[in-house]
């Protein structure tokens, strides 16, 4: 096309366009076979990664932890950022587990200046605790870690992506369905965001398989640069085979009670929707819910969140219609993610951003765990009895709050510690936002749903107050005395939001 | 916690619970039993009756268990450590002791004497503390009525199936082989009046086989069953409790008889027929089951 | 009580606490207490076994006590037991159920 034919376009400034057409280059020949073995985004080393990114100190870099405790990705791409020579690097992790504590030396060592994760745990939690580092850490949800990363107050220049399955393009996925593989992690929901937003994305693979590995949990769009690693992580840690029902009377107990709970309430109907979590209590839940529905013939339209073997064997069994799985927790789920097609894998925005219409928000009612529940059903999965950290925020506050009913589920007493006291050590998911609290001693439901409490005394259920419960875990485990501090705060926790909701403080042992 | 035993009473389960077991013991009030048995015989080692029976007397004297009934099952008087046992459980408030290896009447005379002993010492009223015999031999089966009668403060008779089928050299199976000794122990409690209460199931797992068992069990009178581990309560209460159509009957029969003392008449009458006493006695327990289930979840413990 | 051996009671199973006694001729009650909620509830433990070997006439040992969240009533049996076992002695004294 002429050039001066654009001044006769009408309104031509208002039609974005990169000029006038001018030919192409020669277009290629080769077979995909040849073109693909010759042009693709695979790089030799980790360290050619690394400088391919542009990656600076100061920056930040970020990690998924669908690898849980047998993750080697993180380790072993800190250890090279060492040995390379960077400094003061934010470290931003959907979670972290024990297995992360080298980097205990390189925060030492000031590589790592600053932590953002969901969780902690181990000797690098402990340590932390005892004021390892100088910066608090920044704790967050997945659904708020999600939003902080979409919105930018966390951004990512470089994010490294282990995956189980990756194509020389980099469409990666937690599993393949190609045959063979070593490991698998099932879902990679939390990669799928960084992958999304982060600047440069480096994906880490121990499996190259052939274009286009299909399907995918991180297209290739979205990545940068691959590089094989012989290992990224230990099958053994990354998941077991089956997560298995309890045995445990206590347990069970709870859950049959936490079952009826959700039935008297109202929010067991055909075609309801739940989260559980992976807990003893939890999965013991879905037990009683599954013969509940096959005595009832009623179906849940959708289970959410992290996903168990035994979810998939309710979904498989007909009696769950869809499946959201943000994270799996065991082989069986991943299994069924590879094979059942109304199984689907979504991301951590989809799954809990407050920031977008997300999935919590559909939810009838969620199982949830708790170290320590008060009298203001604030609710703390991050600090020990002893204010060291070793849990993890998950997605508590975004499904507590996304569910219509929320139930937390714990012991009244863990040995002598009682679980249901005056103030939290830690809040993590506000009070406001939990409905009911079952113990293997009684239930109390928030005075903010009475028709709640109602509905569950007309069923028989004894409701107690809050403050009843505290008392009987005080009666018989005695009054604890309190957890001593030292002023420095070493933690901070957010909302699902990203409002801080609650400081850490470093544990007084002198 | 009760001051004394009380002689009728629902019984449906006896939860066995180590006695040298502080965790369990603490957590045993939770599942719903209707009676913890604390236990100082078998399961405790030879070399550890002395603690177990610390922590037992401690715990009893602590704890609150609400309404339960606290049992404790003491070792047998023969082996010179059933006395000890007493001593120490007698004052923390022992609701009922169950006597092991019971083969006569004198071997329950003989208990009593001791608990009555160690009452008067302690300034307790004597005849505060029931009892429970636990038939466990051949002998102890053919004598099963003259044990069941020989104390007041008999609450019931069990059977103690592991060693009576060793006894009687054959081993646990469908059922049969317990006939004898299950129907000798209901007519020798029945003609005490007391409780028949039946034998552990030990496959905690296979709760089809233990759901055969209740049923069995409930069709030849038992009041009820001695459990091993906490799952297998729910299981035997829910087995037990009414079903709708009889509950109904029995509120019927319940509501005609007060119609009839109302109307002064000694003569109450359903659907045309006269209720006989029987008919009542039984009305009258399936309420009581179905309200026992009922109020569990509302007790304040 | 006299003390004559070392004695120990208790296991270290969740919910227990194991109590060695040792006799000792003068200087009070050593204890070496370790426990997996010291912070909350150490101070507690401590009176609950100094209490109860008082309550004992027990007035010099060294006591190791290795807890693992028992409640104050084992706290008291174990004690008791490891000291009766020290002495040597089953001339126990049941007291009431108040």
């Amino acid at each position: 096309m002429d050039e001066k034919l654009l001044n006769q376009i009408p309104h031509i400034d208002e039609i974005a366009h990169r000029g006038v057409y001018n030919g192409v280059g020669p277009k290629h020949t080769d077979t995909f076979l040849e073109r693909y073995s010759r042009e693709n985004k695979v790089l030799p080393s980790l360290e050619d990664a690394i400088r391919a990114t542009g990656l600076k100190d100061g920056m930040t870099i970020s990690f998924h932890h669908h690898f849980r405790g047998g993750d080697h990705v993180v380790n072993q791409v800190v250890d090279k950022l060492a040995e390379m020579g960077f400094k003061n690097l934010t470290l931003a992790a959907s979670s972290l587990a024990a297995v992360h504590a080298p980097l205990i030396d390189h925060i030492k060592n000031g590589v790592i200046t600053h932590i953002e994760t969901s969780g902690l745990r181990g000797e690098l939690a402990e340590q932390v605790s005892r004021g390892l580092m100088d910066c608090p850490i920044v704790f967050r949800s997945h659904g708020g870690r999600a939003a902080a990363i979409r919105s930018g107050e966390l951004h990512i220049d470089v994010a490294f992506l282990g995956a189980p399955s990756c194509d020389p393009y980099g469409n990666a996925n937690g599993y393949s369905r190609e045959e063979g593989g070593t490991i698998a992690c099932g879902s990679m929901g939390y990669a799928r965001t960084d992958a999304e937003y982060a600047d440069k994305v480096v994906i880490l693979t121990n499996r190259l398989v052939g274009y286009p590995n299909a399907p995918w949990a991180i297209p290739e769009d979205n990545v940068d640069y691959i590089v094989y690693m012989e290992d990224i992580g230990d099958p053994k840690g990354i998941m077991s085979g089956a997560t298995r029902y309890t045995k445990n009377p206590k347990e069970l107990l709870i859950a049959q009670t936490a079952a009826n709970v959700i039935d008297a309430a109202g929010y067991f109907y055909d075609g309801f929707s739940m989260q559980m979590g992976s807990g003893g209590a939890s999965l013991a839940t879905a037990r009683f819910l599954r013969d509940m529905m096959l005595e009832r013939k009623i179906r849940c339209r959708f289970a959410l969140g992290g996903i168990t073997g035994q979810i998939a064997a309710m979904h498989e069994e007909g009696l769950i219609d869809r499946i959201l799985d943000v994270q799996s927790f065991d082989l069986d789920a991943a299994r069924s993610l590879k094979l059942n097609r109304f199984h689907h894998q979504i991301s951590a925005t989809y799954y809990a951003s407050f920031l977008s219409a997300a999935a919590v928000d559909q939810l009838d009612f969620v199982i949830l765990s708790a170290l320590e529940i008060d009298t203001d059903f604030n609710v703390n999965v991050l600090t020990g009895s002893d204010g060291v950290i070793r849990g993890a925020i998950g997605g508590h506050p975004d499904t507590a709050a996304g569910a219509s009913l929320s139930v937390v589920v714990a012991p009244l007493t863990r040995g002598r510690i009682p679980c249901v006291i005056d103030k939290v050590n830690t809040i993590v998911t506000p009070g406001s936002v939990v409905d009911v609290v079952v113990t293997d001693q009684g239930v109390a439901v928030n005075p903010r749903r009475p028709e709640v409490a109602k509905k569950l005394r007309k069923a028989g259920i004894h409701v107690y107050t809050i403050q009843e419960l505290k008392d009987k875990a005080e009666a018989l485990v005695g009054k604890p005395d309190p957890i001593r501090y030292k002023d420095r705060v070493v933690g901070v926790v957010m909302y699902r939001n990203n409002t801080i909701i609650d400081v850490i403080r470093q544990i007084d042992e002198d | 916690m009760e001051k004394r035993y009380t002689k009728d009473r629902l019984r449906r389960s006896m939860m066995f619970v180590p006695g040298n077991n502080p965790g369990m013991i603490t957590d045993s009030r939770i599942y719903g039993a209707d009676s913890i048995m604390f236990d100082l015989e078998d399961s405790v080692a030879y070399t550890e009756k002395d603690t177990a029976r610390f922590l037992v007397h401690n715990a009893l004297k602590t704890l609150d268990f609400g309404k339960k009934e606290i049992v404790v099952r003491i070792n047998d008087l023969s082996s010179g450590l059933g006395v000890q046992d007493l001593e120490a459980i007698i004052p923390a408030g022992v609701h009922v002791v169950r006597l092991p290896k019971t083969d006569s009447a004198q071997d329950v005379i003989d208990c009593e004497r001791e608990i009555a002993r160690i009452e008067e010492k302690h300034g307790i009223p004597v005849g505060a503390t029931g009892m429970m015999a636990a038939i466990e031999t051949a002998n102890g089966v053919l004598n099963a009525r003259e044990i069941a009668h020989a104390s007041d403060r008999l609450i019931g008779i069990a059977l103690g199936a592991e060693d009576y089928v060793t006894d009687l050299k054959t081993t646990r199976a469908d059922g049969i082989e317990l006939l004898f000794a299950r129907s000798m122990i209901l007519n020798a409690a029945r003609s005490a009046g007391i409780a028949a209460l039946d034998t552990v199931y030990s496959d905690v797992n296979n709760t089809e086989g233990f759901l055969e068992e209740v049923n069995l069990i409930r069709k030849l009178g038992f009041d009820g069953k001695s459990v091993i581990n906490p799952r297998q309560i729910g299981i035997l209460h829910h087995a037990v409790v009414p079903s709708e159509k009889d509950l109904k009957k029995a509120y019927a029969v319940m509501e005609a008889i007060a119609e009839a003392n109302a109307r002064g008449s000694g003569v109450a009458s359903l659907n045309g027929k006269m209720i006989d006493r029987p008919v009542v006695t039984r009305a009258q327990r399936l309420i009581a089951l179905f309200e026992a289930d009922n109020v569990t979840e509302e007790e304040e413990e | 009580m006299q003390l004559k051996k070392t004695a120990v009671a208790g296991t270290m199973e969740s919910g227990d606490i194991m109590i060695t006694i040792e006799p000792k001729d003068a200087g009070g009650v050593d204890l070496d207490l370790s426990s997996n909620v010291m912070q909350q509830y150490g101070r507690q433990i401590e009176a609950v076994i100094r209490e109860t070997l008082s309550g004992l006439g027990i007035e010099n040992a060294a006591v190791q006590a290795v807890d693992k969240g028992a409640l104050d009533c084992t706290v008291r049996a174990r004690v008791s037991a490891a000291a009766f076992r020290a002495a040597e002695s089953s001339d126990y004294q049941w007291e009431v159920r108040k």
